[in-house]
């Protein structure tokens, strides 16, 4: 008689507990079946932190046997000490770093300038199938041309000025940046665009949260392919618009070393080039990218 | 166990599908054949047939991802809809999964919190499908049952009273799958939401549902329903869930059999 509240205290503690226990179930499934990740062997890391430099090394050896060998007259091929004494001679009248700096700062705001036009035009291509029919053609054209192509054009149009050396930047980077970005909405897999309706995502919400960032690793590809682009249009330009009103850069530093006949000068600025061009990827590209693959798990480590 | 064609009426129901009708053109086959269904608040009603039964292309009519050929749906309420593939975002970790269905919703509750709030109640919500740590996990960190809780949590986050499942735990290995049964029922038990849950699988839809309704192929008509009426929490292994199954998976066969 005096069992009903006892019964109903039996049966929340039941539920209680089962409820305890799924909660334990659900852990400990969860435990299991997440593997604890095991990172990358620090060996592993220095290896890939210094290979490039033996790629360097092995060059710098060669470069020095065939001056060992004497196989060319210096002013043909100097030695590398050579060239980088004529660095340090660079440096030391005050060319090197402001010629570097001029030249990254046009880059860079080339860049910039570039995203600016081929992230709409490359979204609207990518969204819109009648506006692609009509235009990507058309892109694929540009990209296909050198954009050195452009530079006497430019220089006919807007003179030995800042304008044509961004003209042609533009005319590089353009339609790679928008490629890119056309290719990575291709490459979004449909669930996700799926899954943002079925969440409400539309116009541009859907733009912002499902369709940027599902097209990343394409855009991002198209991304470093359009600064290098714009890296090389950009020698280009400086190489042949030369003008006192334009200013040091890296082109005309090579140029310089061109009409002097100064072989050093001219490995000397190539080496230049290319190593502004490595340490961009090095440092802004290559960060990025590893982080995007690690976050969505596409390095497998 | 006992059949009936339908429920009974004292509740008004949340969703009233009348004749759904759907063909991809006007001489295609028809994929959906008048279909009926009206589904009370917090109801569990679990579909089942065989491929070709037009079960996908009835969720996706019900989300709007589709439009129907002819016939209505009567609701005041959206639906959200959760997919055999977790589809959660890869870039996003999985609490903000959560809070991105906060974001987009357009929900009341969902609209008035700031970002503070949405964090702290996509929190709520993964510890409501028991992952209290999983917040900064990205989702190729978990495993496919945790992927499909934190679905789950991004489903009710969209603050709707009806939840479509589309075959969510197909792809799960049996006991993860038999642990999620657990956690669906203790969550639906929660949140007083109306499910409906479509499946191959005969045994799951009885150890789940109120209601199972067993549909033809092509065209997909809906052959008949049983009520389900033993009591929660069931267990998928029990003898009485096997008889309930086994007779369901008859009709099935029965079916199956006709498109020989």
């Amino acid at each position: 008689m005096p069992n009903f509240e006892h019964i109903d205290i039996d049966i929340a503690l039941e539920a209680k507990k089962r409820q305890e226990d799924l909660a334990a179930m659900s852990a400990g499934l969860d435990a299991l079946e997440t593997s604890s990740k095991q990172k990358g062997s620090r060996s592993k890391a220095l290896l890939k932190a210094f290979a490039p430099l033996a790629a360097v090394a092995i060059v710098l050896a060669l470069w020095q046997l065939a001056i060992v060998l004497k196989l060319q007259p210096d002013y043909i091929l100097p030695s590398p000490a050579q060239v980088f004494a004529s660095l340090v001679d660079q440096f030391n009248q005050g060319l090197l770093v402001p010629s570097a700096i001029n030249s990254l700062r046009r880059g860079v705001q080339g860049f910039a300038i570039s995203l600016l036009i081929a992230v709409p035009v490359g979204l609207a291509l990518g969204l819109n199938p009648t506006l692609r029919a009509i235009a990507r053609p058309l892109l694929t054209g540009l990209q296909q041309l050198p954009s050195v192509a452009w530079v006497p054009a430019a220089i006919i149009w807007f003179g030995l000025s800042d304008a044509t050396i961004f003209a042609v930047v533009l005319l590089g980077a353009v339609p790679s940046i928008a490629n890119g970005l056309i290719s990575g909405i291709d490459q979004i897999p449909p669930i996700y665009l799926r899954a943002g309706k079925v969440l409400g995502a539309k116009g541009f919400k859907n733009i912002y949260h499902i369709v940027i960032p599902g097209a990343w690793p394409g855009f991002l590809g198209g991304l470093e392919q359009g600064w290098a682009f714009a890296w090389r249009s950009l020698m280009a330009a400086e190489l042949i618009a030369v003008a006192p009103s334009l200013g040091p850069g890296l082109g005309l530093m090579l140029d310089t070393g061109r009409q002097l006949g100064d072989m050093s000068l001219v490995l000397g600025s190539i080496i230049t080039i290319m190593i502004v061009g490595v340490l961009i990827e090095r440092l802004v590209f290559s960060p990025i990218r590893q982080r995007t693959l690690r976050n969505r798990g596409l390095i497998g480590r | 166990m006992s059949e009936s064609y339908s429920g009974s009426t004292a509740v008004e129901p949340i969703l009233k599908i009348r004749n759904l009708t759907k063909r991809y053109a006007p001489n295609a086959p028809v994929i959906l054949d008048e279909f009926n269904l009206d589904l009370k608040p917090g109801e569990f009603v679990a579909l089942v047939g065989a491929s070709g039964c037009g079960k996908s292309t009835l969720l996706n009519i019900l989300t709007g991802l589709e439009e129907p050929t002819s016939g209505t749906i009567e609701t005041s309420h959206e639906a959200s809809l959760m997919f055999q593939e977790h589809a959660l975002l890869p870039w996003l970790t999985a609490g903000e999964n959560v809070e991105l269905a906060l974001k987009l919703s357009d929900a009341p509750e969902a609209k008035a919190l700031n970002a503070d709030g949405r964090e702290a109640r996509a929190q709520e919500l993964l510890e409501l499908v028991h992952l209290p740590t999983a917040f900064d996990l990205r989702p190729h960190e978990l495993s496919g049952g945790m992927r499909q809780r934190v679905a789950i949590a991004r489903a009710l986050a969209q603050g709707r009273k009806i939840l479509l499942m589309d075959e969510p735990f197909a792809a799960l290995d049996a006991i993860t799958r038999d642990l999620l049964h657990d956690e669906l029922i203790r969550i639906w038990d929660e949140t007083g939401l109306a499910v409906i849950f479509v499946t191959h699988n005969v045994r799951e839809a009885v150890r789940l549902a109120q209601r199972v309704i067993l549909m033809s192929s092509k065209p997909g008509r809906i052959i008949r329903e049983w009520n389900i009426k033993y009591a929660q929490p069931r267990r998928i292994d029990s003898s009485d869930i096997a008889q309930a199954a086994a007779v369901i998976t008859d009709e099935l066969r029965k079916e199956i059999r006709r498109h020989a």
